[in-house]
């Protein structure tokens, strides 16, 4: 089990998402995030006060897998979120001790496979 | 148009009921027209309240919200006395307090085909947006307490004389002002900057940038600011006729300029046109067109909005490296927009557009110095008169909030509410006795 999590451009969040579902992976968390990953500043002039806005505005997505989907996920979201300039973001794959299913209380393996629609 | 019209206004209160009904249209214009200058004060309160940051949004929009409260009151029951009663050269009387004076044996006065009334409605309306147009320069560290005392005192000792020595029949009236460029931009700016000066800049100036939380707020106070604006300009002929159409059509086409002018300028700068100066753009246009309203023609009025963009454009850009916060650049927007404007309104008077006064450029140049004089006068009387009623107001409240009021932001402060607030993490506290 693994969890990745990827930022990338809020822009595209929508393809990313759609790459992922066409991949079949399910479950995920996203966050609004700032961050800078060395691309260069974009300069903004307010009458008089001139700033350069050193945070980026950009999407942090959180996802629980087991091993046979770590590396379809990866590519859903190389494939979907890169632009070739950048800023496009970065892939952190994680180790996971434990997952529980809240409502069920299943664990690991199980708790992240996703339920079959009309399933239970 | 203005000052001449109701300078005849003590003389012909006898005779004013012998002349018959008021003139309905012109009535019917004077009334839209104080609507419509009543409604630049929240408008202002929107160009205010989009420039500032998210912590002081309601604050800088209750001190506008404020004097249309305490200063339309104040107004009502002594400002318009002292400034167009019967009095000195130097500050009307006390004949039209407590709204007196306005009716005769049981009717309503008429003078110059008007009620007299509209005119305490209609002058109230200038009243009230000079004193607000000065919280810009203030905001982000005064006490709300003592903007309250301060600006009220300031409509009746420094807006009330100044508005009667230009318009009551007082020192001015060799000056051309059609409707409030000394008397309200100038006057406004003036105390501004003195109010800046002696309140201090905010703890964070020159260390944090200080950024506009909301740029299509301050779009939309630039856009009713010119709709409200055409009350104020073609509204100061006090009549609906021929001069209140050229000052209307002025109204319309010189701020257009300015902004024009001021794209260019943002194009040559930085490349970009940006929108918080396009915005400021219209209400710097607006401000030079309005003493000079009625007196030129619109290629005149498209000159003066023109040059009216160059003193503000290059003077904000260095405002804030001359350490002075005024915070929203109130004397760099309205005072030089209003010193160009009134200088160049004697430049540019044209005497077939306005019947008979002639500018400089007609040979007149006697006129820019009437102009300067009053300018210069202006100024220093606001500077003074500012500078005292600060320390009166000082020495019953202090004038800037506590340092850990400003870190944390004055909507919370001092009026207990944000502009944004959040339900999260807000508990309901349930009063005690009652249903939650």
């Amino acid at each position: 089990m693994k969890l990745i999590v990827a930022i990338v451009r809020p822009e595209k969040l929508n393809d990313v998402l759609e790459a992922l579902f066409k991949a079949e992976v399910r479950g995920l968390t996203i966050t609004r995030v700032l961050g800078h990953g060395g691309g260069t500043e974009r300069v903004e002039t307010y009458r008089g006060t001139t700033v350069k806005m050193g945070l980026y505005d950009k999407v942090k997505l959180e996802i629980g897998v087991s091993e046979p989907f770590v590396k379809p996920t990866i590519e859903a979201i190389l494939s979907s979120a890169r632009t070739g300039e950048v800023g496009d973001g970065k892939i952190f794959v994680l180790p996971v001790e434990k997952v529980i299913r809240i409502r069920t209380g299943e664990e690991d393996e199980a708790a992240v496979t996703p339920v079959k629609p009309g399933g239970e | 148009m203005k000052r001449l019209a109701w300078a005849t206004v003590p003389l012909a209160l006898g005779s004013a009921l012998a002349a018959g009904g008021p003139d309905t249209g012109s009535t019917a214009w004077m009334l839209a027209s104080t609507a419509l200058v009543l409604l630049m004060t929240p408008a202002l309160a929107f160009f205010y309240g989009g420039l500032v940051g998210q912590k002081n949004v309601l604050n800088t929009m209750m001190m506008s919200f404020a004097v249309l409260a305490f200063g339309g009151v104040a107004w009502v029951l002594l400002g318009y006395s002292l400034a167009f009663a019967p009095g000195t050269a130097y500050i009307g009387g006390l004949a039209y307090a407590l709204a007196h004076g306005f009716m005769e044996k049981g009717k309503l006065l008429v003078d110059g085909g008007l009620p007299v009334i509209v005119n305490l409605g209609f002058q109230g309306t200038f009243a009230i947006i000079t004193a607000a147009l000065i919280s810009g320069a203030l905001v982000g560290r005064m006490r709300f307490s003592a903007w309250l005392v301060f600006s009220t005192l300031w409509i009746l000792f420094v807006y009330a004389p100044i508005a009667h020595w230009v318009w009551g029949g007082g020192l001015l009236s060799k000056a051309l002002d059609f409707a409030g460029g000394t008397v309200v931009h100038i006057n406004a700016a003036t105390a501004g900057l003195v109010g800046a000066l002696v309140l201090g800049a905010r703890r964070e100036f020159g260390r944090v940038a200080f950024l506009p939380h909301n740029i299509p707020f301050v779009l939309l106070g630039a856009g009713l600011l010119w709709f409200g604006w055409f009350g104020f300009n073609a509204g100061s002929a006090l009549a609906a006729n021929e001069s209140a159409a050229l000052a209307f059509v002025n109204t319309m086409f010189a701020p257009a300029m300015t902004a024009v002018v001021w794209i260019l300028l943002d194009y040559l700068k930085n490349g970009k046109a940006t929108a918080v100066g396009a915005a400021t753009a219209v209400v710097v246009g607006l401000v030079a067109i309005t003493p000079a309203a009625g007196w030129v023609g619109p290629l005149g009025a498209l000159w003066i909005g023109a040059l009216a963009a160059f003193p503000s454009y290059y003077f904000l850009l260095v405002r804030p490296k001359l350490g002075l916060d005024d915070s929203l650049d109130v004397f760099g927007a309205h005072g030089l927009g209003g010193i160009t404007g009134a200088i160049l309104t004697g430049v540019f008077a044209a005497a077939a557009w306005n019947g008979g006064t002639a500018g400089g450029l007609e040979g007149n140049w006697a006129q820019v110095g009437y102009q300067v004089l009053a300018v210069l006068v202006v100024m220093a009387y606001s500077a003074v008169g500012t500078l005292v009623l600060l320390f009166v107001t000082r020495a019953f409240v202090p004038l800037r909030v506590a340092g850990r009021d400003e870190a944390v932001g004055l909507d919370a402060a001092l009026h207990g509410e944000e502009a944004y607030p959040t339900t999260e993490g807000a508990i309901l506290v349930a009063e005690e006795g009652g249903a939650a």
